[in-house]
């Protein structure tokens, strides 16, 4: 694949480690890989982990173009639960893909 | 003989007659009908030979936490590795002959005095399989994937894991094309201990996160 399909085949970064982002609260069905439990939610950047195919269109045969970008997006565990009832200091992680994020 | 009127004409007669719950529980269930199904087709169209899905279960059995362990083991003793492993995983397994190209991501989460990972797939049950293997079946179980993201220190409780309070608790939950293997700490009084012996002290739950990895026993030392 040349540069140029790579750029058309994926969706530019949109976000960089630090922003602060909220999970989109959409209810779609089908595979969506972002957890009911942080839709709605803001967290932040923790790292950018590239670009991937879509499982949403993926998942059903299709190609999962253009690629979108994956974060590895931080919450504080109480921004997820209330109340958390353990350590104020702990926090949670997880892999959420770009078309999922807003800036918060 | 009231209540035993049936026949003993030797051995062929169906024991499920006796026994219907262990009937019940030796049935194939409907989705590994399903994907026997599938298999002979597949085999009877000619896409796949029996000796290939043979092939492919050996391959998926032969994967062990072994390999994770050596991993880790080989972090411990030489922190130049250990600083490839977290920053290029991939090739950190090939440099130890570890085949990990099937991985879509992989990601080392490095445990250390402040912090402390905590591995699961709250949607399905992703799992680092050409490091550590197969997953358990509680990695699997609802109650593990709903738990461990609410309350991990109390999951990790139930595996004998008391962390301290002001140890940071991070959970990854891991649904997406990444896949996580936890760099468990070194246990301390180990220095005398070869690279084996530090492998054997690395346990596969230690790797996931809901313990830390275990202390020499002090006959092994």
């Amino acid at each position: 694949m040349s540069a140029d399909q790579a750029d058309v085949d994926q969706v530019a970064v949109g976000f960089q480690p630090g922003q602060a982002v909220r999970v989109k609260a959409d209810e779609r069905p089908g595979h969506v890989r972002t957890p009911a439990y942080v839709r709605g939610k803001v967290g932040w950047i923790e790292r950018v982990q590239g670009a991937f195919r879509d499982p949403e269109t993926r998942a059903y045969g299709g190609d999962g173009l253009p690629r979108q970008p994956l974060y590895l997006v931080g919450f504080q565990q109480t921004e997820l639960w209330q109340p958390y009832a353990e350590s104020a200091a702990d926090n949670l992680y997880v892999d959420i893909y770009q078309h999922w994020l807003e800036p918060a | 003989m009231p209540g035993h009127d049936h026949q003993h004409d030797g051995h062929s007669h169906d024991v499920t007659q006796h026994d219907p719950e262990g009937a019940e529980r030796n049935r194939v269930p409907y989705y590994g009908q399903r994907i026997y199904a599938i298999r002979e087709l597949l085999i009877d169209k000619g896409v796949l030979t029996r000796e290939q899905v043979q092939q492919q279960i050996d391959y998926m059995d032969a994967r062990s936490p072994a390999n994770g362990s050596r991993l880790v083991a080989r972090a411990w003793v030489d922190p130049d590795f250990k600083q490839r492993l977290l920053s290029e995983p991939k090739a950190a397994c090939a440099e130890m002959g570890i085949d990990a190209s099937s991985l879509v991501e992989f990601v080392v989460l490095e445990n250390t005095e402040q912090v402390h990972n905590l591995v699961v797939c709250t949607l399905c049950s992703c799992y680092p399989r050409p490091i550590l293997g197969r997953p358990p079946d509680w990695y699997k179980s609802f109650a593990y994937r709903s738990r461990a993201v609410v309350e991990p220190r109390a999951i990790m409780r139930e595996f004998g894991t008391e962390l301290p309070e002001e140890t940071q608790v991070r959970v990854v939950d891991s649904s997406a094309d990444m896949r996580y293997l936890v760099l468990p700490r070194r246990p301390p009084d180990t220095e005398g201990l070869s690279e084996a012996e530090l492998a054997s002290l690395v346990t596969r739950d230690s790797m996931i996160g809901v313990t830390e990895a275990k202390q020499p026993s002090s006959s092994a030392r």
